[in-house]
């Protein structure tokens, strides 16, 4: 066995710093944007729609919804009542901040955790338990303006390179006034399609927004276990794409952002990839203990730094909200979520041949026979017609 | 009179011209044409709106066609070589065959995934699999496969206006070694049905793609031998269109099934199980199977012992006849 050999390279060197370097051909930026601190305090001047009370009592409301509506479905699913559910708890103002961006003829297409801007873009509550209640009826929007929408896909990062597509569709229509946003978690930027979507949406300059809610958790990973990389924002220089960071608990700075970079998208210039920075505040799932892999510590810490603190405090010490409306406003969300848990609860089952019924346009003659004999086994007086 | 890859270009042209939403995106299919040519001249005729230069990149040509595919228009992706359709197999089967169900009929994914298939070219690794089974085996998508040049052009049509995903298996063996009159008339053929190539009374020979040609040749050597094959050209591997072989397999008490794809879990397979539930009492002799092997398909200067041939299918044809 030969002597190992060791390194002649010191602990910090790079390849570069090593060698006679000609020239530095490329230079490359992270910025970050933030508006309103864990502390509440105004870091930078504000955008117009920030001083548009009604507007920050909108977003208020709806990410007030989304926590209240967390805990409700952890309720649901203790009592047996509904499935795995992905929570939103802790990430509300990056489905606020983003969805409330979007105008009817956008297009949005989610990722498993996107509860709170599907609510904002117009899906029912019950819709969408619904779905994690194990019925595909809940990815039939009713609200026709979601049409164009894309249902909840389960197979983290193939959505982005639908949007990419749908961003595609709408540059080779001429489509002016429309873009596509996405979203993902930071696991989902170690997919291949992560890097796929970014790489396309770059060669062909979709009109798209991709943004990452990084919770720091992919299920038990944080994310020194998926990455290298300082920031998950900088990966977007790998697709010669703009990449930016913001304060993902804050979210007039996720909404200015999101905001920004659509406008960019509609006007040509693009696509963006946006790291919205936040911490999960509950499980993985429903069915996920994070008390093994979740520092206590470092949990507390992030949970005072939540959105919906921050953004109460501006609206009391603009006088917009005080106890007796958090009040108000709780017991109005409460009966809301009631109601819509009511509507989902009192869904019947799918009907036996559900199953076979969107599978095409018309069943082939095999598979009716089995659709049959479903129907037949439920009800044996069925009119199978 | 055109070849197979030339009437896949005539398809692709004339649904380019019809169709404004159809967009054929892929590999080097642009300027280059492909690199089997399928749509060349396509690019200059339609031009970069129509026809998309892909990045190399197997999920994204997939799942960009599922994206453009919901919002109405419809992408016919090319994957290069089957053997490389594996990156995107979870678009495939995670999105491409279920977004229908999945939205309840909300969205649907009008959408052709063509690649050519098979071997018998030389080619290097990875480009001379038959891996259709693999394909058949997931629900919501069709898969078809034409054996002759009129065959590419009408099934392509149809593929094209199929309001479900299609994937279109070319087999490239036989790119170019038929040629058949063909009139650009846009006339589309049925994906549900296979057709009958050959009438015949004593034995039922099912095969599909470019494995038709050594049946129908084996077909005409079994004639001389005073055996009358009936020979039905499969078409669509998913899903099997079961009652026409039915049919024919009551009526004639045997039946040989030709694939060029590994035995074990193949469409020779799925036809012989439906045959032996549905048919056992009209067979007169155990269902055969002439098949590529259940190992690797060998580099080229092996394939030829790997792929079935004509002498493989008489071979079994005479087993089958003789069985008492």
């Amino acid at each position: 066995m030969p002597a190992s050999k060791k390194s002649l390279l010191k602990k910090h060197e790079t390849t570069s710093s090593l060698l006679p370097v000609a020239d530095t051909i490329a230079n490359f930026e992270i910025r970050y944007v933030q508006f309103l601190n864990a502390q509440a305090k105004i870091v930078n001047e504000l955008p117009d729609f920030a001083n548009d009370n009604d507007c920050l009592l909108e977003l208020y409301r709806v990410m007030k919804t989304l926590q209240m509506f967390d805990h409700k479905v952890l309720l649901l699913h203790r009592m047996g009542k509904i499935g795995t559910y992905t929570g939103t708890l802790g990430q509300e103002a990056v489905g606020a901040g983003t969805a409330s961006c979007l105008r009817n003829e956008d297009v949005f297409v989610p990722y498993y955790r996107s509860a709170t801007d599907l609510y904002v873009r117009g899906v029912k509550l019950h819709e969408i338990l619904l779905y994690w209640g194990g019925d595909e009826r809940g990815s039939n929007f009713d609200d026709p303006r979601l049409k164009h929408d894309l249902p909840i896909p389960i197979s983290i990062g193939t959505q982005l390179l639908h949007a990419a597509g749908v961003a595609t569709a709408i540059k080779l229509r001429k489509q002016k006034d429309r873009a596509v946003l996405t979203m993902t978690g930071d696991g989902g930027t170690s997919e291949g399609d992560f890097y796929e979507a970014i790489n396309i949406a770059g060669a062909w300059n979709l009109p798209m927004v991709i943004v990452i809610n990084n919770n720091q958790w992919a299920l038990s990973e944080s994310n020194t276990a998926q990455t290298a990389c300082q920031t998950l924002a900088q990966k977007a220089i790998a697709g010669g794409i703009e990449g930016i960071q913001v304060d993902g608990n804050d979210v007039i700075a996720v909404k200015a952002t999101t905001q920004t970079a659509l406008e960019k998208a509609r006007n040509g210039g693009g696509p963006t990839l946006i790291e919205a920075v936040t911490y999960r505040l509950c499980a993985h799932t429903t069915i996920d203990n994070m008390d093994s892999y979740v520092d206590k510590q470092k949990y507390n810490s992030a949970a005072e730094q939540e959105p919906l603190i921050r953004l109460k405090k501006l609206l009391q010490t603009r006088e917009l909200l005080d106890d007796s409306k958090e009040r108000e406003l709780e017991l109005a969300i409460k009966q809301e979520i009631e109601s819509e848990v009511e509507q989902f609860l009192q869904t019947p089952p799918p009907a036996p041949g559900d199953m076979f019924d969107y599978l095409y346009a018309s069943l082939p003659e095999r598979v009716a026979a089995q659709r049959d004999e479903v129907i037949q086994r439920e009800n044996p007086d069925a009119d199978i017609s | 009179m055109l070849t197979l890859v030339e009437s896949v270009n005539m398809a692709l042209d004339h649904e380019l011209d019809q169709d404004p939403e159809v967009v054929l995106l892929g590999q080097d299919i642009g300027k280059s044409g492909g690199v089997f040519r399928a749509t060349a001249g396509l690019f200059a005729k339609h031009g970069k709106d129509r026809v998309l230069d892909t990045p190399l990149a197997e999920s994204s040509i997939v799942g960009v066609s599922v994206g453009m595919a919901s919002q109405g228009m419809r992408p016919v992706a090319e994957i290069q070589f089957m053997g490389f359709i594996f990156p995107a197999f979870n678009q495939i089967v995670t999105a491409v065959a279920r977004m229908r169900n999945r939205t309840r009929g909300r969205i649907t994914l009008p959408m052709v995934i063509r690649m050519p298939y098979g071997g018998g070219i030389h080619a290097p690794e990875h480009h001379s699999e038959s891996t259709e089974a693999l394909l058949a085996h997931i629900p919501g998508l069709k898969v078809v496969i034409p054996s002759n040049p009129g065959r590419a052009y009408g099934l392509l049509l149809a593929a094209i206006r199929d309001p479900d995903p299609v994937i279109f298996l070319e087999p490239k063996r036989v790119y170019r070694t038929e040629k058949q009159d063909i009139d650009n008339d846009g006339e589309a053929y049925p994906l549900e049905s296979c057709f009958i190539d050959r009438e015949g009374s004593d034995i039922t020979l099912i095969s599909w793609g470019a494995m038709m040609r050594e049946t129908l040749q084996a077909a005409t050597q079994m004639e001389s031998e005073g055996v009358s094959c009936e020979v039905i050209d499969l078409v669509t591997i998913s899903p099997i269109d079961v009652s026409t072989i039915l049919e024919s397999v009551e009526k004639t008490g045997r039946c040989v099934i030709i694939q060029e794809a590994p035995r074990a879990g193949g469409i020779a397979s799925e036809i012989a199980a439906e045959l032996s539930e549905k048919a056992l009492l009209s067979l007169l002799a155990p269902i055969g199977r002439v098949t590529g092997y259940d190992t690797v398909m060998p580099y080229y200067r092996a394939e030829h012992r790997y792929m079935p041939n004509t002498q493989r299918i008489v071979d079994e044809i005479r087993k089958t006849m003789e069985f008492q």
